[in-house]
């Protein structure tokens, strides 16, 4: 059973711009180990850019993220996936001329050592390892329940199963915090209640750490601890649910102010 | 109704991930490598030779090698034919200058320099991407162009950049007769043709082919571009320098720079596109359908003429020749993008439900 640990990813001033625009101002919000934590806000709040500034595509001007106690002025893409940070995209961003098992296998790259010559060769160290990795992608297929398509190519696949490959992919990263990006946009109901059951039982039997990012207000309020809320690149609320839910601030942002 | 793979069940991840996973697949292809060693040199000609099957092998390597750039890594080239010509003249340097040196080693040594060169002008890929790549890498054309035409260490001091090499042997055994070069090219195509699909089929493949389909998930993922795009540029390079060692040593004898002109980088191009973009199996119809069809058009049209009572001339046939030529091209765009490769893998589906429509 998981318990909600010390503080593992933080923060602290965050501010980026792209020319004039400002994306994110001054953000500064914390994640603790084991717990889901939900970013919400109305469409171009900053959400996305907050998690491109955590993987490291994007460069804050101001401020730092500490990540295990480590500080950094900025991120890098690499050095963040060896730390233990996967995620899935908004939009989808399979491989889209690769099979559902290969699309998986490429999240085990920075678990695969075997160099190009051996792996040109094949036989030896290349397919030991090609066997070893094949069975822990079984594994993910299998808690994902996507054994029937894992032989598809995924740009032939609905939305709905991409989405899953797309958290397959990111899973086989055996990650220790997770950031899906709007993991639910575009489902139908069986799909969601699908998705919302995955992303419980990743949290619950890995342990694994999860940043969320959804506009479906009934998930994010069913499924996460924390709730940081953003609205033009600011924070404007921060909290359980329940404080969140009924932050004035937060009411305004959604509904609009009352006059 | 033949092309079933029912009962052929897979009990472990080794048997699933065979190059050929359907048996039938598997005897085709024993079937024709043992016709291609053993048959064809009884069944062949002189000419065939010369004319067909061992430009086709040359060339398949190299279409092969920007199949592994261009199909899986996704890095647009046009300087495909001044890495075959790096590979060319490092080879007869190496040659010419190291007493003793064998001809395989020299070929491949070719390969090595090829794919350092290969790395070299890979390095604008990391910022720029499409067409304002393959102007970066038409600019290795024309620099090797000009280089082996006029810094005459290059090529021992010839004129004109015209070099040849002579006495070809291999452990002791001469490779001379045109059959001798045909198994030569054979041997080495058929190996590098394995050892590409081993590294497609494995973690480095996958890299090129993440790269290629969506770069930012890959580096997420923790793929770093720089690694993935300079190995898939060394390792075609090398591909083409060993096809460009091959092309001069074994299928010209003597050869100069025009040989490894634009001209031959387009060519190779086009092999990739109409063959098939990221598929081993597609370098092949491209070599194929590029090196036969001209040759079979030159043959046919005369032929044809003659049966309808009208004489063609000589430049009438070559001129018909470019014409249709480009016109199947054309054709075959438009019938299917995705090039010959893709052809056959929807027939073999269609074959395996035949005679049911599903």
């Amino acid at each position: 059973m998981r318990e909600i640990g010390d503080v593992i990813l933080d923060l602290r001033s965050v501010s980026l711009a792209f020319g004039g625009v400002k994306a994110l101002t001054d953000i500064s919000f914390d994640v603790r180990e084991h717990e889901i934590r939900a970013i919400i806000g109305p469409n171009g709040a900053g959400k996305s850019s907050m998690l491109n500034v955590i993987n490291g595509v994007y460069r804050p001007q101001e401020g730092e993220v500490i990540l295990r106690g480590e500080h950094f002025r900025r991120m890098d893409p690499y050095r963040v996936a060896r730390a233990g940070i996967a995620r899935t995209f908004q939009s989808l961003a399979l491989f889209k001329g690769m099979s559902v098992i290969d699309n998986i296998m490429t999240g085990r790259n920075l678990k695969m050592k075997a160099n190009l010559f051996q792996q040109a060769v094949w036989w030896g160290p290349a397919q030991r390892e090609e066997l070893a990795h094949r069975a822990k992608v079984e594994e993910i297929i299998d808690f994902l329940e996507i054994q029937h398509i894992r032989k598809t190519p995924v740009g032939r696949l609905p939305y709905g199963l991409q989405k899953r490959v797309d958290l397959g992919r990111a899973l086989a990263m055996e990650p220790q915090i997770l950031l899906l990006d709007e993991p639910m946009a575009g489902m139908n109901v069986e799909e969601k209640q699908d998705m919302s059951r995955f992303i419980l039982d990743v949290n619950d039997q890995f342990g694994t750490t999860i940043v969320l990012i959804e506009h479906d207000m009934g998930v994010v309020m069913d499924l996460s601890d924390r709730v940081v809320v953003l609205d033009y690149g600011r924070k404007i609320g921060d909290g359980s649910p329940d404080e969140v839910r009924t932050n004035p601030e937060v009411i305004k942002a959604y509904l609009g102010a009352s006059h | 109704m033949f092309y079933r793979e029912n009962g052929q069940f897979k009990t472990s991840y080794q048997s699933d991930q065979q190059i050929f996973p359907i048996a039938q697949d598997r005897w085709a292809v024993l079937a024709i490598m043992a016709f291609a060693f053993v048959g064809v040199p009884f069944l062949v000609d002189e000419y065939l030779f010369r004319a067909i099957l061992i430009p086709f092998l040359i060339l398949a390597l190299a279409a092969l090698g920007v199949n592994l750039l261009v199909g899986y890594c996704g890095q647009i080239t046009l300087g495909a034919g001044a890495f075959m010509a790096v590979g060319a003249y490092a080879g007869y340097n190496f040659l010419i200058r190291i007493d003793g040196m064998p001809m395989l080693a020299a070929i491949l040594l070719g390969g090595f320099v090829s794919a350092l060169v290969g790395i070299v002008f890979g390095i604008p890929s990391l910022r720029v991407r499409g067409l304002y790549l393959a102007m970066a890498t038409l600019a290795a054309q024309f620099f090797w162009d000009w280089a082996f035409l006029r810094i005459s260490w290059f090529t021992n001091d010839a004129p004109s950049g015209s070099v040849s090499v002579s006495n070809l042997e291999l452990l002791g055994f001469p490779i001379e007769s045109p059959l001798q070069k045909y198994l030569f090219c054979l041997s080495l195509l058929v190996l590098f043709a394995l050892l590409a699909k081993n590294m497609t089929r494995s973690a480095m493949g996958r890299q090129w082919m993440a790269i290629r389909d969506m770069d930012v998930a890959a580096e997420v993922i923790g793929i770093r571009p720089m690694f993935a795009k300079l190995s898939a540029f060394a390792v075609s390079s090398f591909y083409l320098g060993v096809a460009g060692a091959l092309w001069g040593f074994v299928h010209l004898g003597s050869w100069e720079p025009a040989a490894f002109s634009i001209d031959r980088s387009f060519q190779l191009l086009f092999m990739v596109i109409i063959g098939g973009m990221g598929s081993i199996m597609g370098s092949f119809f491209g070599a194929a359908f590029i090196v036969v069809l001209p040759i079979f058009l030159n043959q046919f049209l005369p032929w044809l003429g003659n049966l309808v009572g009208i004489h063609i001339s000589t430049a009438g046939v070559s001129h018909a020749e470019f014409m249709i030529f480009g016109a199947l091209i054309v054709f075959f765009l438009i019938v299917e993008p995705h090039g010959i490769a893709r052809l056959w893998s929807t027939g073999k589906e269609k074959l395996r439900l035949w005679p049911f429509p599903h």
